[in-house]
């Protein structure tokens, strides 16, 4: 028993591993994964041990969920389609999803909104919404996955967004497409790139045939139908083509960084 | 080359005493960890978008919100799986399944569950699995193997669709997995009981003898 207490708790501060930990993760997401220790408390009973102190949970996990990424890159085939669906399948009314209320989510000016290009890319010239709205038009109906579970099928419009970045000159040899959103808290949410190339990735400006309605993210959204729906940003500014990882509002808090389905 | 003879006990038997051979133990508790931080966290996952008229209450739950519950998950299902392959491939190549949990039959486990009821069960002999215990393990191995597939597929439902048709569809599938993990919690409910009525069937489990 005494050894194998000693295998469990390595010679280390706790209270350091501790605060290691905490600071690998942004205030709002320390104050949950505190909360969260409440019930590791539980497997404190099971073993005997406690989870939390002796070995860092928090930092093994996020270390395995880097590993996670990397694997689901490589699961990743960059010409395998989502499955679509018919018109018949749409799931009506379609969920409002959001850390916020309905009548919280962004209201966007049509006529002021821009959407800036910045980064790695030729031309870095903003985009007034009539001038995307200008751009090819391809209309899927695909199924939104939620990391909470829930699944809802929709019709999404708007032009690819492998072609958009072939229209500015961006470097696609790049690691991500970053996107910021108008969200209060500034959400944000980096892309790898060959999701971006994925032949279903789409500058989403219509959904369900109608200009895409506030709930859903007007002015654009980017529907990402291979990715789980917290990757597919809503109320979108501006997207930056880069090699650096910028970190996201959901996974800064946890939520594994690739999330592909 | 050795052979290995399923007929002949001896010569595959471990040695003399040894009830559980080392890595059945390794593998079986391993596996007990893996299955158990499973199913906390998967409840804490489920909590997020419940399929029934009921949540897991927080504190049997591991992860304390969805992002760390999601954390646990994807962490555990490496040991599950890995351990989960290294089981299958040795109780495959070492004749453990053939001999241990083979032949099964309707009327031998009718008459072990009849025995069992009316305390007529013996134990002497721990190396040898009566026929209801030849069931539960056989069928729980199975279902070991769906939940592993069927979450496989609700996690990968565009890259792995096929798998994900093969559920029924990502919601039918979600079904699936819970099914399993209800199965499996109720084999743990009635086997963690039995290994407590016959310690010394736990003691093997533990230190082989
Ligand atoms: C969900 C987790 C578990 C699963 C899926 C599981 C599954 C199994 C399986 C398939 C076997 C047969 C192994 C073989 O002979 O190759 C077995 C044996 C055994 N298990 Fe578990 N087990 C679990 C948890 C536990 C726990 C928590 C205990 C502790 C009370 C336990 C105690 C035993 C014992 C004592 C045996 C020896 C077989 C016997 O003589 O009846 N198991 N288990």
């Amino acid at each position: 028993m005494r050894r194998l207490r000693s295998l469990l708790i390595p010679g280390v501060d706790k209270r350091l591993l501790v605060k290691d930990a905490a600071k690998l993760l942004p205030d709002p997401a320390r104050r949950r994964f505190i909360a969260g220790g409440a019930s590791l408390g539980a497997l404190t009973l099971l073993t005997g041990c406690d989870v939390s102190d002796s070995f860092s949970a928090e930092k093994l996990l996020v270390q395995i969920s880097k590993f996670n990424d990397k694997v689901q890159a490589a699961i990743f085939n960059p010409n395998t389609l989502a499955p679509t669906y018919t018109e018949a399948d749409i799931t009506r009314p379609f969920p409002f999803n959001g850390y916020y209320s309905e009548d919280e989510a962004p209201d966007l000016d049509g006529e002021d909104y821009t959407f800036e290009v910045r980064g790695l890319v030729d031309n870095k010239k903003s985009w007034t919404l009539d001038e995307l709205y200008k751009l090819p038009e391809v209309t899927q109906i695909t199924r939104h996955v939620c990391v909470e579970g829930w699944s809802a099928i929709g019709s999404w419009s708007g032009t690819p967004l492998r072609d958009f970045l072939k229209l500015v000159g961006a470097d696609t040899r790049a690691k991500y497409c970053w996107f910021q959103c108008a969200d209060v808290d500034g959400y944000n949410s980096p892309l790898d790139m060959a999701t971006a190339l994925h032949p279903q990735t789409q500058m989403t400006f219509k959904f369900d045939g109608e200009i895409l309605p506030r709930k859903y993210g007007y002015p654009m959204k980017i529907r990402v139908p291979t990715k789980l729906g917290f990757k597919n940003p809503k109320y979108v500014v501006s997207m930056e083509v880069t090699n650096d990882y910028k970190g996201g509002y959901w996974e800064d808090q946890g939520y594994n960084s690739f999330s592909g389905i | 080359m050795t052979s290995i003879s399923a007929n002949d006990d001896r010569t595959v038997s471990p040695p003399v005493g040894i009830i559980q051979p080392a890595w059945v133990r390794v593998v079986h508790w391993i596996n007990a960890v893996a299955m158990i931080v499973m199913i906390m966290s998967g409840w804490q996952i489920y909590n997020a978008s419940p399929l029934f008229d009921f949540t897991f209450s927080r504190s049997i739950t591991l992860g304390g919100w969805l992002a760390g519950a999601l954390l646990w998950h994807f962490a555990a299902m490496w040991l599950l799986v890995v351990n989960g392959l290294v089981y299958l491939v040795l109780g495959l190549a070492t004749g453990r399944f053939r001999r241990k949990l083979w032949p099964i039959t309707p009327s031998g486990v009718a008459a072990d569950a009849k025995a069992a009821l009316t305390g007529k069960l013996s134990h002497d002999d721990l190396s040898r699995y009566n026929q209801v215990q030849k069931l539960l393990y056989a069928a729980i191995i199975l279902v070991g193997i769906v939940v592993v597939l069927s979450g496989l597929s609700i996690w990968k439902p565009v890259q792995f669709q096929w798998l994900t048709a093969v559920f029924g569809g990502y919601d039918f599938a979600r079904y699936v997995h819970f099914t399993c993990m209800a199965l499996i919690v109720a084999f743990l409910v009635v086997h963690v009981a039995l290994a407590l009525l016959v310690p010394k069937s736990l003691r093997a489990m533990v230190a082989g003898r």
